[in-house]
């Protein structure tokens, strides 16, 4: 009685839908677009050709590289607001979280105005001498990479604190109580036990990061494609629907490999941790 | 606690923050430029924003942003609580969990593909309705995860009492599930609204070409260039985030301290 | 002109679509070949036009915001006009089956030359268009659809270099311009992105068809656009003109219509079709198989052609038009401002007419593909 229609809506508008294309991918593209139901590979084959693979590679290499920076950032942030006092620590919180609640398509635009060879951060690169001319910031893979990280950082930190600020408050005084040092400490009891928050982490930066497709179009210049630019492209201009639908299957079964091995990871150190 | 040693992680703090905040200080103070360059400021004034006001095509491209919120929120929040009731109170199962939670966990683009096929595929035509079908689709799940973890942290014995005394399980629904859980209902409410008025990627794939949401329109504005009225725009934007954050903090701060 | 918030209401948009690969949502447009084989309908030009009704689906700003009144005045039958964003969208709604409710579309050629070998559209009838005889006689050659059986051309026009004349010297006049640049343009180059277009300077560097589908060809060109990729800023449809204007960029590949946009604000910027040709790309005009008032169609159709009406869109979109009775209502001064309004038809037509090129679209996605992701 409660669950028919909730039920009967997500079958219908989300599991019926993401079924149908995904049969799209072994069937062919009509003449004016479209789809053909003469069952075929040819759209795996085609995926996997070194056009596609490449694209595939270097996506999976700039949402690796987004994530690995933002882990880098987000991990001393949020354990330095887990150490902040607490009247402190909501404020904190409550910056952190105001980007990310602004319209992402607004904070992507941002680092335009920011990285213009005409803008900001130029006049002052150049203003304090640090380079002799204006130099291209905008249009190039690192402004994609910063423009992941910008628009994605609070959903590292978040995670990361949430599991930290708990350590901090249980653990790591019965260490120190027992003699550890700080370092030891924080080594030995408060990273491993925090790692199931990185995992999750690392995981909400990089899904999204991986089938971003405006990122790399505003920052990218057109010069960086990934993976869901071509999924885009394939839907909406090229119309070859089936051949969208089997790179977007693919980046599909990549992040689903990613929630497996999250999920054996955060098993693992939860039986370590004893619960 | 001893403090000594942990310099670095204020400068991460402190650099973070930064990080977070130069680019949006950036577009809001061009944002007052007098000159029509979006990057270098000539002299300050209002121009912009008075543009802003005057622009019919962004009230049109925000009414119907609201319009999907509204109606996707109003389904979502209907649907989504029955569905975590029923989940919690009725059908305890992880696959059905993870089948209704499956929109929120999906890459974006997968459930835009597949929608936009699916709509194609029916021939309705694309417009603000199907856009606001498919923002119910993943509201739905999310308002079910607030509610849920709400009904979980409650035990079911009020509810076992009540229809023990021999009340029908609609009297029970009505008058002790939903006031227990009204506050995480009200919550689910507010996410599903506000991830419908921000979201882009499924509206740009279920969306005609008639009625752009304002995610939309911002996009193909900042495709078309810089400019300080789009500037002026995301300061606003920004404005009312940065309100709509305070206040839910204070609330939320506000229910903490009642309890 | 007017703040770029206008820009994107002119149907540029036309050209972000792009040629690339055609086309279309539904299966059913592959079955509705089988009746373009037959007589074509009997029209009745003495048809009483009060009782019909048309309905016009056409790029925002394309054409006089009071055209319904005009048409109304001129004939007696009334108009409805929609508007699509892209040659693709359009295509969507002709070919979902079922009744579009459309009776003219505006398209691109090779759009119309799809859209007609689907079956979909209305042959012209000549007898109720007399104003076919305004138009130029190469508009009557293009290369989609010669001879205009099943299109009525709209509007014509060419890519070229749109560059700043006081920061390049000497003047580009060869695609090898923007392909192998001088080291000192280095990273202030950008390229079109819409698949067709990133291809044709390297196309017509090489000497190739812009319509070629040669295996070797394609992969000539992918190994000169690689090469050529290391010297641009980027790939940009929209904003090149703005990045001239503020001096980031000093040579685009561009549109003509698009480069009139960095003209106006800049008087140093300008426009060059490089000497190894170009493409020519043609918006037309078509009626549809299942138009209910077709005569109302031709009518409209017709109407369009008048040359003070046809010259409208030159003196309003800086859009070239095929007729030659609209030239006399072009003002010289308009010309001077926008040199690419300054064009022969026999200029224009040297270069090379884009066709549709069927199943072999996908090659240029790949081609675009492998170009972008290198």
């Amino acid at each position: 009685m409660f669950l028919g229609p909730g039920l009967a809506f997500t079958a219908v508008f989300v599991a019926v839908p993401v079924l149908l294309v995904l049969s799209y991918t072994v069937f062919d593209r009509g003449r004016f677009g479209g789809v053909e139901y003469d069952f075929t590979l040819d759209n795996f084959t085609r995926a996997f050709e070194p056009t596609f693979r490449k694209v595939l590679v270097s996506s999976l290499g700039i949402a690796a590289a987004a994530t690995a920076i933002a882990l880098a950032i987000g991990y001393p942030v949020a354990y330095a607001i887990a150490k902040l006092p607490e009247r402190w620590r909501s404020l904190v919180l409550v910056l952190i979280v105001i980007p990310f609640w602004t319209n992402f398509l607004i904070r992507t635009y941002a680092w335009i105005v920011l990285l213009n060879t005409q803008g900001v951060l130029n006049d002052a690169l150049v203003g304090l001498g640090l380079v002799d001319e204006r130099i291209d910031l905008l249009y190039t893979r690192g402004a994609v990479v910063a423009g992941l990280v910008y628009v994605y950082l609070p959903l590292m930190i978040l995670p990361i604190y949430a599991s930290v600020a708990r350590l901090e408050r249980e653990l790591p005084e019965a260490s120190a109580d027992l003699g550890g040092s700080r370092f030891a400490t924080f080594v030995r009891v408060t990273f491993p036990l925090s790692l199931p928050g990185v995992v999750t982490g690392c995981i909400f930066v990089f899904v999204p990061s991986l089938g971003n497709f405006v990122v790399p179009e505003l920052l990218g210049g057109g010069k960086t494609v990934m993976v869901g630019n071509l999924v885009r492209d394939q839907f909406l201009k090229a119309r070859d629907w089936p051949f969208g639908a089997t790179l977007a299957l693919i980046m599909v079964v990549l992040l689903v490999a990613l929630f497996a091995l999250q999920s054996v990871v955060s098993r693992r150190f939860s039986v370590e941790a004893g619960r | 606690m001893r403090r000594s040693g942990l310099g670095f992680l204020w400068v991460a703090l402190v650099g973070c923050l930064l990080f977070l905040y130069v680019p949006i200080a950036t577009v809001v103070v061009t944002s007052f430029n007098s000159g029509k360059s979006a990057l270098n400021i000539k002299g300050l004034s209002l121009r912009w924003y008075g543009e802003l006001f005057d622009d019919p095509d962004l009230g049109h491209a925000l009414l119907n942003s609201l319009t999907v919120a509204v109606g996707a929120t109003v389904f979502s929040t209907v649907v989504g609580t029955m569905l975590a009731v029923g989940l919690v109170r009725f059908a305890r199962s992880t696959v059905l969990d993870a089948f209704v939670m499956a929109p929120a966990i999906l890459p974006d683009l997968m459930l835009a593909i597949g929608l936009l096929a699916f709509f194609t595929w029916l021939g309705l035509p694309l417009g603000l309705g199907t856009v606001t079908i498919a923002h119910a689709a993943f509201g739905t799940a999310f308002v079910v995860a607030v509610v849920r973890s709400r009904l979980v942290q409650l035990d079911g014995s009020l509810e076992e009492a009540s229809q023990d005394l021999g009340a029908g399980w609609a009297t029970t629904f009505v008058r002790i599930t939903l006031p227990s859980v009204a506050p995480a209902v009200l919550a689910g409410a507010l996410l599903a609204f506000t991830l419908s008025l921000d979201e882009f990627v499924i509206a740009f794939f279920t969306n005609g070409p008639d009625s752009p949401t304002l995610p939309i329109e911002i996009y193909s504005r900042v495709r078309f260039g810089v400019t300080p009225e789009i500037n002026a725009l995301a300061s606003l934007l920004l404005l009312v985030s940065v309100v709509a954050v305070v206040a839910g903090a204070v609330a939320f701060r506000r229910t903490e301290r009642e309890r | 002109m007017a703040s770029n918030s206008t820009l994107t209401r002119r149907p540029w948009a036309r050209q972000l679509s792009g040629l690339g690969s055609l086309v279309v949502v539904a299966a059913l447009a592959a079955c509705g070949g089988e009746d373009s084989g037959a007589e074509p309908e009997k029209l009745d030009a003495s048809a009483d036009l009060t009782k019909q009704s048309i309905t016009v689906s056409n790029w925002a700003g394309y054409m006089p915001e009071d055209i319904a009144d005009q048409f109304e005045k001129a004939t007696g039958a009334s108009l409805s006009a929609t508007e699509h964003a892209t040659n693709e969208e359009i295509m969507a709604k002709l070919t979902a089956g079922g009744d579009s409710g459309i009776d003219v579309a505006f398209v691109s050629g090779q759009y119309a030359q799809a859209l007609n070998e689907a079956g979909l559209l209305e042959p012209i009838h000549e007898d109720l268009v007399p104003n076919l005889d305004n138009l130029y006689a190469q508009a009557g050659e293009l290369a989609y659809d010669k001879g205009n059986h099943y299109s009525v051309p709209y509007t014509w026009g060419t890519t070229g270099i749109c560059y700043r004349s006081d920061l390049v010297d000497p003047a580009p006049t060869s695609w090898n311009d923007i392909l192998d640049p001088d080291p000192a343009y280095d990273g202030k180059i950008t390229m079109l992105s819409t698949e067709r277009w990133l291809a044709l300077p390297a196309q017509k560097a090489l000497g190739y068809s812009v319509n070629t589908t040669d295996d070797a060809e394609l992969e000539a060109m992918k190994d000169k656009l690689v090469e050529a990729k290391k010297h641009l800023l980027g790939y940009d449809d929209t904003t090149f003109y703005e990045k001239l204007i503020s001096g980031e960029a000093v040579m685009t590949e561009a549109w003509d219509g698009w480069c009139g946009y960095g003209m106006a604000e800049n008087p140093d910027i300008k426009f060059v079709v490089p000497s190894e040709g170009s493409d020519l790309w043609t918006d037309t005009m078509v009626v549809l198989k299942g138009s209910e008032n077709k005569e109302a169609a031709f009518a409209f159709v017709n109407m369009m052609l008048d040359p003070e009406m046809h010259a409208w869109v030159t003196n309003n979109v800086y859009y070239n038009v095929p007729n030659e009775a609209a030239a006399e209502f072009v003002p010289a001064e308009l010309k001077q401002q926008f040199p690419q309004l300054d064009v022969t038809p026999e200029q224009l037509a040297e270069n090379e007419g884009l066709i549709d090129l069927g199943e072999d679209s996908t090659k240029y996605t790949e081609l675009t593909t492998d170009v972008t992701a290198s």
